[in-house]
């Protein structure tokens, strides 16, 4: 049974005493976690649904209004039979308020919420760079093959229990797990591809799984996926990353021979990134030369 | 983070949708970045881009929090880019979105002149993103190509929601919230380009484009012809 709260102590909260019911926020949220209670006339949220990435709060336009006011507007216009059309992204009454989170639930930000900062890598959003600054960290090099595997977006949100199925079936491939993601930072045993039991019950909106191989393993890593994704409960979308040759090209075709994928749309890096001196190691710099 | 990586729509729905991105390397080029990021910003509005944005403070299109009872009749749908440039304050991904090739090309080659040292990426077809390299004396250093969507896919937004989803690519536009709009749309409650102003609010890093969505939502009630679209700076 889904857990409703207007305002539990670890969820961003509905305040009852501010909220009209006028229903707006439901619309808005990404999960559908929130509803509209007819029993109390007040919107709660579900707290197991919700992954905590403060669209409601953030994503919605605020009015401050006197709650008693808009309740008793509401009502006259019901008992007139009068249809006010609002503006459908604003909260009158500013109910929505942010809260502390404790662990394990502060995961759920960290992966639904854009402007949260991943501790584990410094890095905003979904936490890592991937190949958009490949031309100055060098991360995906001449003839490797990264895999970024998201999963839950869009609109469907990931377990993860769904998130450590994945894992563990690329635990079993050549490929080897991103150091500088925050996935890989959860893991307790990246030989297995096991995370920490802690987060298991915890729902993200989406999450990035980040591993790199050789353009002769890709194909198996493909395949396992595409195995894997038959036995998951929320949506994955796969990027293939490569390191164009001195001419620009790359080899997604011989990557991609015998697949039925076909590659329409790309993030193209035009390489002209390059690391501060200052701050670059020598052996480093050389490397990325 | 692919939070541009994953859109969806058949390959001529892509026609009016160019996203350029710059980001420092964490420990490599962060340190001094944020001129450098303004500066991209900055340089972007002499494109007329329709949304700019900055992934941990917002886009040009943005919630109000502080609004008067009178906003429900005469709301001002303006973009605040502005605000985008003055909010850099750290190390982040700053983006701008274009509806058009010509546009996107000519501010990569004021990125190839500025020299701002970040990591500059073109999300869009691959090929245009190939052509324009070309065009302006750049060779594609890294690609990451998108293979779709798997899995339980009966689970995801059907086709017109989902291509207007996807356009903010850390999930924040929600698919309800874009049936509504269509609706609202359909039924003259309100106009695409306002319908995609609430849309576009939700995107915080700004990868959302609201011309786009605006082309999607005009096919969908059948009118196509688009009324003038206000560019996000003075071009």
């Amino acid at each position: 049974m889904p857990r409703w709260t207007g305002g539990s102590e670890d969820t961003v909260k509905i305040d009852p005493r501010k909220c009209v019911a006028c229903g707006n926020c439901v619309a808005v949220c990404p999960m559908g976690a929130i509803r509209i209670d007819r029993g109390v006339n007040r919107a709660r949220i579900d707290a197991d649904e919700c992954v905590e990435c403060y669209t409601c709060y953030r994503g919605m336009s605020m009015e401050h209004l006197n709650p008693t006011l808009v309740r008793a507007v509401r009502a006259t216009l019901r008992v007139f039979r009068l249809r006010f059309d609002p503006e459908p992204d604003i909260c009158p009454t500013s109910a929505i308020v942010p809260d502390e989170l404790q662990w394990p639930r502060t995961v759920r930000r960290a992966f639904s919420d854009v402007t949260a900062t991943h501790e584990s890598t410094g890095v905003h959003g979904r936490g890592t760079e991937e190949v958009k600054t490949n031309d100055v960290t060098g991360r995906v090099g001449p003839g490797d093959v990264g895999f970024t595997v998201e999963l839950g977006r869009p609109g469907v949100g990931v377990r993860f229990t769904d998130v450590q199925k994945v894992a563990q079936a690329l635990a079993g491939t050549p490929a080897r797990f991103e150091d500088r993601n925050p996935i890989t930072t959860l893991m307790t045993d990246r030989e297995r591809g096991l995370l920490n039991p802690d987060v298991l019950g915890e729902k993200v909106m989406s999450c990035i799984i980040e591993v790199a191989t050789t353009a002769a393993a890709a194909s198996e890593v493909l395949e396992v996926l595409r195995d894997v994704a038959r036995r998951i409960d929320t949506v994955m979308a796969i990027g293939v990353a490569l390191r164009c040759d001195d001419r620009g090209a790359d080899e997604i075709e011989r990557i991609l021979a015998g697949t039925d994928y076909d590659v329409i749309w790309a993030k193209t890096n035009v390489g002209l990134g390059r690391a501060n001196p200052a701050r670059v190691p020598r052996s480093t710099q050389e490397a990325h030369a | 983070m692919t939070h541009t990586l994953h859109r969806y729509g058949r390959p001529e729905d892509f026609r009016d949708d160019y996203i350029v991105t710059a980001m420092p390397a964490r420990g490599f080029n962060d340190e001094g970045c944020v001129p450098k990021q303004k500066a991209f910003l900055r340089a972007a509005l002499k494109y007329n881009p329709v949304n700019i944005g900055n992934s941990i403070k917002g886009s040009a299109h943005r919630a109000t929090k502080d609004l008067r009872p009178t906003v429900h009749w005469n709301r001002d749908h303006s973009p605040h880019p502005e605000a985008v440039i003055e909010e850099v304050d750290r190390p982040t991904t700053v983006s701008a979105v274009f509806d058009d090739y010509d546009s996107m090309r000519a501010f990569v080659a004021e990125l190839v002149e500025l020299d701002l040292g970040l990591s500059v990426n073109i999300s869009g077809v691959a090929d245009r993103a190939r052509e324009c390299c070309g065009e302006v004396g750049l060779t594609r250093h890294s690609i990451e190509y998108s293979l779709g969507f798997q899995g339980a896919t009966e689970k995801m937004p059907e086709d017109r929601p989902r291509r207007l989803v996807t356009m903010c690519g850390h999930g924040m536009v929600s698919a309800t919230l874009a049936r509504k709009m269509e609706e609202w749309v359909r039924s003259g409650r309100r106009t695409p380009e306002q319908a995609c102003a609430y849309l576009a609010r939700f995107c915080v890093c700004g990868s959302f484009n609201p011309a786009r969505a605006e082309r999607v939502l005009r096919e969908a009630v059948g009118r196509v012809h688009s009324a003038e679209r206000q560019p996000v700076g003075d071009g």
